[in-house]
């Protein structure tokens, strides 16, 4: 064995650094799922009739629906009935500040590096902590108040903006949009809400930190982000898991909404627990997130970062429906021991002149499983619609594999669509190459990994690129050959 | 002072003996040149010398001041001073040329105990020695390699060798692939190090590089064996006749064959 196989299996073999356990007290739904279950979720958050209608109908169009099969991934058979639906940390009844979260969860949060005191945060991002099911803390929403900007939990949100909930819920993942986008409308617990009124510019990065802590717990959290006229948002989100021998299902759906001339750039470092080595536990990442670019010049940005989860199946998507609206995707998904990913996008060309992009970087070592699913569509209407994507893959030793679905739907003769796909392999010369220069094998392929992700690296906020890069190398350890 | 000493050394590439019992030495401020027809082993001596994974040493032993070279790692012996001009630069899309250096740079001074450079310090060191190679400074933010021309290439492999200041720089083929103006440059580039403390081994097929860079010593290979030494004289007389009337010595030098 060569010693660039030798350090690539020492760097997958690296531990994850999240897997602790909270012992904190929670409150907790018996398990299994019901209209019970349902009622009592909502019940539990003190939520309006219509919401708990609107989780009804979501609950039994599921009863009716069967577990998608087509994606290339492999898992066992998920028992719906073996999972808590609902399990929140016991608390005071209301917050009134960041100093009244329960120190065990702030310790938690410390501990990821995500302090919650607002003057230890980094400079410039706000940040919504979720524990479990629920939201614990959000911070710097006084200064984001004075402009207009309303971020909270999704909870809050529907008990005190639930004029803009209703109007926007479900306007872009529809409560029966699929099999665990439908589950997630009955049973969501939390998450994240924004709005950012006409003409503001949100002055600091918003983010969302989710953490999923209890045992048997699924974690279904809903994110809805709506940036009005002239608004421009820049959003957020990392989670972790404590390390479990058994999978843990977290079925979260995410909406945007852009109006005339609003921009929303949302960004994903996921780096749920991936399993151990033998490709045992590891969370079940199935997730719908979707924008809408509803208006006019309206441009949404997707940036993922997935290095986490036994197994990711997520396809960011835009609806360009607003002429001149722009879509782009830019994503980074690795797999390593026995990781599975099935990921990419959907790109839904309505209006005139929309343009979307798309870059995904697909990197498999171990026996880890990549694919990239994206889909293109061109509708009639949409007159000089434009796509430009780019798929590559890179493959760090033999027991890995890459696969590329792109489907297209041209349907506007007057459309332009470009397809590029590469696939390659970190070759020994590169690593000789940096060795021969100095480096150790480890910073060779951290290096060479990191110039292969550079185009989504670019597009990551400052402060987050860094750590994107961090997360990368450590997630590929023990990988090349 | 000698700085490498190669004593009886046998590399196979792909299972298939190349090196047959090389012996050579080299002390601190020489240049020695390694001339031969293709497929003598030049290029094997250096890609062996500097730790390349599919070159198998078999048999002999290589110091270098003093310690064992073979029992190193390549990155070990590169902190160590081992700088290896390589004959087909490998590209490394993505990653700035600039910043390739300085994560090579830093890995080597740390292994040396001195203190990393810093952005601004690592740039001004740049400037002055891209100045020395006419290296247009668009070339330091483009990746690695990507897209550069050849003689770009090579020239990058100089330039990369002035940053890193080696104690044993050995060239492979870097002429190969040059005009005339860039040889000249490169050849410049190679003179400006040739210090006391440096040695240089120069890899070659042709004369031509040494007439600008020229060496105190020239080695002929054949068949894996260093079958004639001598000074810079050895090096035109092979180019008046070629390598060919060294093929007897050559056969003189091998052990008798097995029928």
């Amino acid at each position: 064995m060569t010693t660039a196989t030798r350090t690539i299996e020492e760097l997958a073999n690296r531990e994850y650094q999240y897997g602790f356990v909270t012992d904190v007290e929670a409150e907790t739904v018996p398990k299994g799922l019901s209209e019970e279950v349902v009622r009592l979720i909502s019940e539990k958050k003190r939520e309006p009739a219509w919401l708990l209608e609107w989780r009804l109908k979501a609950y039994r169009t599921w009863l009716a629906m069967t577990e998608p099969t087509w994606q290339n991934v492999r898992y066992p058979a998920i028992d719906y009935q073996d999972i808590i639906y609902y399990s929140a940390p016991k608390k005071r009844p209301t917050l009134n500040s960041l100093d009244e979260v329960d120190p065990e969860i702030r310790a938690t949060f410390e501990k990821l590096g995500i302090p919650l005191e607002e003057q230890k945060l980094f400079a410039g991002v706000a940040v919504d902590a979720v524990f479990d099911s629920v939201s614990v803390a959000t911070t710097f929403r006084t200064k984001l108040a004075e402009l207009g900007i309303i971020f909270c939990s999704f909870s809050e949100a529907v008990q005190e903006h639930p004029a803009l909930v209703r109007q926007y819920l479900g306007t872009v993942v529809p409560y029966s949009d699929n099999f665990f986008a439908t589950l997630n409308s009955a049973v969501f617990s939390d998450g994240s809400f924004a709005y950012i009124p006409k003409g503001v510019r949100c002055p600091m990065e918003l983010s969302t930190y989710f953490r999923i802590n209890a045992r048997n717990t699924g974690q279904f959290e809903r994110t809805l982000i709506i940036a009005d006229e002239g608004a421009h948002v820049s959003y957020l989100e990392g989670c972790t898991a404590p390390m479990r021998d058994e999978n843990q299902l977290h079925a979260a759906v995410v909406e945007l909404v852009a109006l005339d001339n609003a921009t929303i750039k949302y960004s994903t470092i996921q780096n749920w627990y991936p399993g151990d080595k033998q490709g045992k536990g590891g969370i079940f990442n199935f997730v719908t997130k979707r924008g809408k670019a509803a208006g006019v010049n309206s441009k949404i940005t997707w940036t993922q970062v997935e290095t986490g989860s036994a197994i990711t199946w997520k396809y960011p998507g835009c609806i360009l429906l607003g002429d001149n609206s722009i879509g782009e995707f830019y994503s980074v998904a690795t797999t390593n021991n026995w990781q599975q990913a099935d990921t990419g996008t959907k790109m839904i060309h309505i209006g005139r002149n929309t343009k979307s992009t798309i870059v995904s970087k697909g990197i498999s070592a171990g026996h880890g499983q990549n694919t990239y699913r994206g889909m293109v569509k061109i509708g009639k209407q949409a007159h000089g619609a434009r796509n430009y994507s780019q798929c590559d893959s890179l493959l760090i030793g033999d027991q890995c594999g890459a696969h590329t679905f792109p489907y297209l739907e041209i349907k506007n003769t007057s459309a332009r669509v470009e397809h590029e796909a590469s696939t390659s392999k970190i070759d020994e010369d590169q690593i000789f190459y940096c060795r021969q220069r100095g480096l150790s094998t480890e910073d060779a392929v951290n290096l060479i990994v990191s110039g292969f992700c550079r185009e989504v690296f670019r597009e990551l906020p400052m402060e987050f690129a860094v750590e994107a890069q961090k997360l990368l190398s450590v997630s590929l350890e023990g990988s090349v050959g | 002072m000698t700085m490498l000493d190669i004593h009886n050394l046998h590399v196979r590439v792909g299972g298939k003996p190349i090196l047959q019992g090389i012996d050579l030495c080299v002390n601190a401020g020489e240049v020695h040149a390694i001339m031969g027809p293709n497929g003598s082993g030049k290029s094997t001596l250096a890609r062996a010398l500097s730790g390349h994974p599919d070159y198998q040493v078999t048999e002999g032993e290589v110091s270098y001041e003093g310690r064992d070279l073979l029992a190193m790692d390549p990155e070990e012996r590169a902190r160590e001073g081992v700088f290896m001009a390589f004959q087909y630069p490998v590209e490394i899309p993505g990653v700035n040329n600039a910043y390739f250096l300085k994560a090579a740079l830093n890995a080597i001074r740390k292994h040396r105990g001195q203190e990393e450079l810093d952005a601004i310090e690592f740039m001004a060191l740049m400037r002055e020695k891209s100045t020395l190679l006419e290296i247009d400074p668009s070339m330091l933010t483009r990746s690695v390699n990507e897209g550069f021309s050849g003689g770009e290439k090579k020239r990058n492999e100089i330039f990369q060798m002035a940053v890193l200041e080696p104690k044993l720089a050995i060239l492979d083929e870097t002429d190969s692939g040059l005009d005339i103006d860039a040889l000249k440059l490169v050849a410049n580039g190679v003179n400006a190090m040739r210090s006391p403390e440096r040695a240089i081994i120069v890899v070659t097929h042709y004369q031509r590089l040494l007439d600008y860079i020229v060496p105190d010593v020239v080695h002929v290979l054949s068949g894996g064996r260093i079958v004639k030494s001598g000074d810079r004289a050895l090096a035109l007389e092979l180019e008046d006749k070629g390598y060919g009337w060294l093929e007897p010595e050559a056969a003189a030098a091998a052990p008798a064959a097995k029928a």
